[in-house]
């Protein structure tokens, strides 16, 4: 069943211009589309949260900045720039461990401070999508900053037998090429210039860097499994005042089933807006 | 007087965007821009008439597929008949659910009765309203919609009943002064909520479509017509706390948090459509809690 809306009329029989279809939109529009709700810890956001000046990141027409007051810009600048040469410096201390140790173990521990500092700080990314100075959904800001914590504090701080495996390396790597390539873009995008290399790097990076980071996440809550069924760790038994039970090992199995829909949805939306970014493909989303 | 021919076109392409037959001479850029943005992909109503909508002598109409879609009764009677026969699944402790040796036993607690007594009553009602109450003003919603809701509905439905029908069930910390309480905040809540109902459904003719400002009646329960737009929103949140503080239970309180969130989405859209609908709208009025929200 449809529904009718009007158009212009023509005197004479003249085509009336406009289409009912979407919008026209040759260039990629940030993506908020409902497929792209993720708990991928190690997906790139798509709407550009350092606010986009680029056609290539925007919701409006092609060509058309992103009106951001003075303040808006300064922050949003100094915010990713900040993030960025946090991400490196947590690299470099992971270059040079492994350098003068020569073995992963105890790796998570020297940087874990670092780590969880820029990691939890990022929290202000859903801050600036609510305010509206970056163009991403807070849904899907939400749920990405939301995987990292969720890795972070309630994994690998929470449960210290498992900092040691290889798979946490797996995807601190994962995780520190794709923030300091994201936040570097977002930077040089507000200030202007981006150098195509980056640009590149953000839209190519990701087709490597998604499934490992993904399989570390992956690997790492697989290993702590056996330590959180033995400790019962975060979770409620009945009986109890409140008539409620959590058991978090079930919580975790869950969590690592709900990467079998939500993984291909994201890498597969990253890859459409690759193939718009970079070789201006106009794909045209279906219309809900 | 001589009425104008307007032609807009697109300033880049030169294609012909709007063309306005019937334009007054003294009508203002302003009015004209009005007119033309009018005419740009508004949904049209079942009801207009061809000759009152703002074309010219050939209307060119674009048809728009909605996709699958299935009728609003039918969604509701399917997401209101699941909670129903769910619950009961574990209030009669039916095999698989708890521990075998718990099959079909029964509370000893007089809360889980009173509870499941409740519970099934509001969704009674709801399935009997949706049957004989309402008057929609769409026949269809999408069909994605009946998957989404029954979800939502079934899967809070059989979390709630789980925890409340427990062989391990802690009645409230207040014991009977808490339930009694609770149950008359929830009978109040019902009340109102069907009242409400009854009163919106007189505002509105059988078959019609009409949209009306609605006012307090002489039933008390819709006074809160006075405070908020949408007043079966607040009795039916209230009917859902009623229902927490009587069981004790926390996914109870949860379910009533969503469905509040929800609720106040709609009830500011329904706040602002009926601002934008009608300019004598009583400013007094907030969506759905009086002076807050």
């Amino acid at each position: 069943m449809g529904r009718l809306t009007e158009a212009a009329a023509a005197g004479g029989g003249a085509s009336a211009a406009r289409s009912a279809g979407p919008p026209p939109a040759p260039l990629p529009l940030s993506s908020t589309s409902p497929g792209c709700t993720a708990t991928m810890a190690s997906s790139e956001e798509d709407g550009a949260n350092g606010g986009a000046s680029e056609a290539g990141e925007e919701r409006e027409a092609p060509g058309k900045r992103r009106r951001l007051g003075l303040l808006a810009t300064v922050w949003l600048t100094f915010y990713n720039i900040a993030m960025t040469a946090g991400w490196l410096v947590l690299a470099i201390a992971m270059v040079r461990f492994y350098m003068e140790k020569g073995t992963h173990k105890g790796l998570y521990k020297s940087i874990q401070k670092t780590l969880k500092f820029f990691q939890t700080f990022a929290l202000l990314e859903i801050v600036h999508c609510l305010i509206g100075i970056v163009p991403t959904s807070v849904i899907v800001a939400g749920v990405q900053v939301s995987s990292r914590i969720f890795m972070v504090w309630l994994i690998t701080h929470s449960i210290k037998p498992i900092q040691n495996e290889e798979s946490v390396v797996l995807f601190l790597v994962a995780w520190t090429v794709t923030e300091i390539t994201r936040y570097s873009f977002y930077t040089f995008s507000l200030l202007d210039h981006l150098p195509y290399f980056i640009k590149w790097a953000r839209y190519n990076f990701f087709i490597i860097l998604y499934p490992v980071g993904v399989a570390g996440e992956l690997l790492t809550i697989y290993a702590a499994l056996p330590y959180v069924k033995k400790t019962g760790m975060f979770s409620i038994r009945l009986p109890n005042k409140y008539n409620v039970s959590f058991d978090y090992y079930y919580f975790l199995l869950i969590t690592m089933a709900s990467y079998i829909p939500l993984f291909p949805q994201l890498y597969f939306h990253m890859l459409r807006q690759r193939r718009k970014v970079l070789h201006g493909e106009v794909i045209v989303e279906k219309d809900d | 007087m001589k009425h104008y021919e307007v032609e807009i076109l697109d300033a880049k392409t030169r294609e012909k965007l709007c063309f306005l037959d019937k334009v007054e001479p003294h009508a203002t850029i302003a009015e004209i821009k009005n007119l033309f943005t009018k005419t740009q992909g508004k949904s049209l109503k079942d009801e207009d008439v061809l000759q009152k909508l703002p074309v010219g002598t050939t209307a060119t109409l674009y048809f728009r597929d909605l996709g699958a879609q299935i009728s609003w009764v039918t969604v509701f009677l399917t997401e209101y008949a699941g909670p129903l026969f769910i619950y009961l699944l574990f209030y009669f402790r039916v095999p698989f659910i708890y521990g075998h040796k718990y099959d079909f036993t029964s509370s000893r607690h007089t809360v889980v009765h009173l509870a499941c007594i409740c519970h099934s009553f509001h969704y009674i009602k709801r399935l009997l309203e949706t049957l004989f109450v309402h008057r929609f003003s769409h026949g269809t919603m999408p069909l994605r919609n009946i998957f989404k809701n029954c979800t939502y509905y079934w899967g809070f439905a059989a979390w709630m009943a789980y925890y409340i029908n427990h062989p391990l069930y802690t009645p409230p910390t207040y014991g009977a002064q808490q339930v009694k309480l609770a149950l008359a905040i929830f009978v109040i809540c019902q009340l109102g909520n069907f009242s409400i109902h009854m009163a919106l459904r007189d505002l509105r003719p059988a078959g019609s479509k009409t949209r009306k400002i609605p006012y307090p009646t002489k039933n008390p329960f819709t006074w809160l017509f006075l405070l908020v737009s949408c007043p079966n929103y607040t009795y039916e949140v209230g009917s859902w706390i009623g229902f927490a503080i009587m069981t004790q239970c926390l996914p109870v309180a949860l379910f009533s948090l969503v469905g509040f969130t929800q609720m106040t989405i709609w009830a500011k859209g329904k706040h602002r459509s009926y601002l934008k609908e009608f300019r004598d709208y009583p400013p007094l009025r907030m969506p759905i809690i009086p002076f807050l929200l």
